[in-house]
């Protein structure tokens, strides 16, 4: 137990060190004028601005949230039948696979403001979005786990007269799932991250909104406040993915 | 009778190479019978066949009277790997069988429980198969063998990916439970000495494609003597197997 404990210690201890290195650095930087004030603001600046537009941080991170959220569901279950789909039926991988790469090579950017002309300000667009970016990796990640899954294991399941449900539900899903955790802690960064960037291209409410607004006001305290929000949503979606994967896999912690 | 008939049974992957050829073998209620042969001489394939995962392009394989070539779900199985799953507790692995063929968790589980000390496994429910050395999870992979057909198992080298003094063990071992639960069993292995030590009878498959060219039958009774492998009758039987595997190497070789 105390082992453990001087452990983590250890593994915080020198990422915090060198974190706090850099803003020591930074705000000597900035407080000995080597650098405008209006170009580059120092932490103390954006804790203060942090602080003082704490309440509307909060309001509108829970708009972008909530897109992510819901994007990251469908994206999960889009991403979880094309991955069942497309390992069932050869087929459909033939045909899907090289279409479902073509949607990564899109870049947002330049989808985003598309999906706003078709589907308004709401959040309609900024889920779509999302679930483009989203499904990718789950169902990369998945199909990869699925056809992983031992030859001779399922040789054996067969002599055993179980039907490719039964393969699927004993081999292949739970055989999947280190990946697909993987995929998922991919997936829920990228979720915040889309999130924000539709929410530039147009919207009323959310983080991304308050981006290009606190940008336009040239109050840049303000941009690096919401961005160190972003990296902390985006650090405790994928905390919280550690923690599910923990639950879901008891058997690796054993090893 | 013979509970389990394989007649004449040959086979081809391609319907160019034939990979074994005119097979005919016997195994009666309680016997232990090994194929012994060298690697490439369609061991594993002719497995298959009995198994039912291959059908073959010529011959049958009858179990109790009733044709089941190349119907899987009657035979089990068990390969050189112990192919446990590593996210299912032992009695979760091993009372898979069960679950395939439609029964409950929980009836599973229950029936499974009062075979772990007839395995040597007292105490390994709970643990996953990482926590378990070599030589137990071979035994655990046995019990899943047992749990799926009480009537005939075809083990395919279960023992050669061990180490000698495991695998000394596990050959006691094997012994002391397959006189407690009186599994008719297919043997295959390369390995002379574990051919002697543990059959009843003995054929040797060899050539390409391969034949049964002869055989034995081991008449000391079981149990066997703790040095039976010491014997000079186990010596003779070493012998006479050596002179038959060997000439036909020779024959070979002249063409």
């Amino acid at each position: 137990m105390k082992k453990k404990l001087l452990n983590t210690t250890n593994k915080l201890l020198w990422p915090s060190a060198a974190i706090l290195i850099i803003l020591i650095l930074w705000q000597a930087v900035c407080s000995a004028g080597i650098v405008q004030k209006f170009l580059l603001p120092s932490p103390i600046d954006i804790a203060a601005a942090f602080i003082s537009d704490f309440p509307l941080l909060l309001s509108n991170s829970s708009v972008t949230l909530a897109e992510t959220f819901i994007g990251l569901l469908l994206g999960i279950v889009i991403g979880f039948l094309m991955a069942v789909l497309m390992d069932r039926f050869n087929g459909l991988y033939k045909a899907f696979y090289p279409i479902v790469v073509i949607t990564q090579t899109i870049p947002t950017v330049a989808i985003a403001p598309l999906l706003v002309l078709w589907f308004g300000y709401e959040m309609t667009p900024k889920i779509i979005l999302i679930v483009i970016i989203v499904f990718f990796p789950i169902t990369v990640g998945l199909l990869d786990g699925f056809r992983r899954a031992d030859g001779d294991m399922i040789n054996l399941m067969r002599s055993m007269g179980a039907s490719k449900m039964q393969i699927f539900r004993y081999i292949k899903f739970p055989g999947a799932l280190g990946q697909f955790f993987s995929s998922l802690r991919i997936s829920v960064s990228y979720a915040v991250v889309g999130a924000v960037i539709s929410e530039w291209l147009g919207g009323f409410n959310g983080l991304g909104v308050y981006m290009t607004r606190v940008k336009k006001a040239y109050s840049f305290d303000k941009m690096f406040a919401v961005i160190f929000l972003i990296s902390v949503l985006s650090l405790i979606l994928m905390w919280v993915v550690n923690i599910l994967q923990k639950k879901c896999m008891p058997w690796e912690k054993k090893k | 009778m013979a509970e389990l008939k394989v007649s004449d049974v040959s086979f081809s992957y391609d319907n160019i190479t034939t990979v074994i050829d005119g097979i005919n073998i016997e195994l009666n209620e309680n016997e232990l019978v090994c194929i012994l042969g060298t690697s490439g001489c369609g061991k594993t394939t002719l497995f298959n066949v009995i198994s039912g995962l291959r059908v073959p392009q010529k011959g049958r394989v009858i179990l109790n009277g009733k044709d089941i070539t190349g119907s899987p779900g009657h035979i089990s199985y068990m390969l050189q790997k112990d192919l446990l799953l590593p996210y299912r507790t032992i009695e979760d692995n091993v009372s898979l069988p069960l679950l395939i063929k439609g029964e409950k968790k929980k009836d599973a589980r229950q029936k499974v429980q009062d075979y772990f000390e007839k395995f040597g496994l007292q105490g390994t429910q709970k643990k996953y198969p990482s926590e378990l050395s070599g030589g137990m999870r071979q035994r655990a992979a046995l019990l899943r063998t047992y749990m799926f057909s009480k009537d005939v198992a075809l083990l395919d080298e279960p023992f050669s990916a061990l180490d000698t003094l495991t695998k000394s063990d596990l050959h006691s071992w094997y012994l002391d439970v397959m006189d407690k639960i009186r599994l008719s069993t297919l043997f295959i292995t390369h390995d002379i000495d574990e051919a002697i030590l543990l059959s009843d009878r003995i054929y040797l498959l060899k050539g390409k494609p391969g034949k049964i060219s002869d055989e034995i039958t081991i008449k000391e009774p079981k149990p066997r003597r703790k040095d039976f492998n010491l014997t000079k009758e186990f010596l003779e039987y070493k012998r006479e197997i050596l002179a038959k595997l060997y000439n036909s190497r020779f024959a070979d070789n002249n063409g």
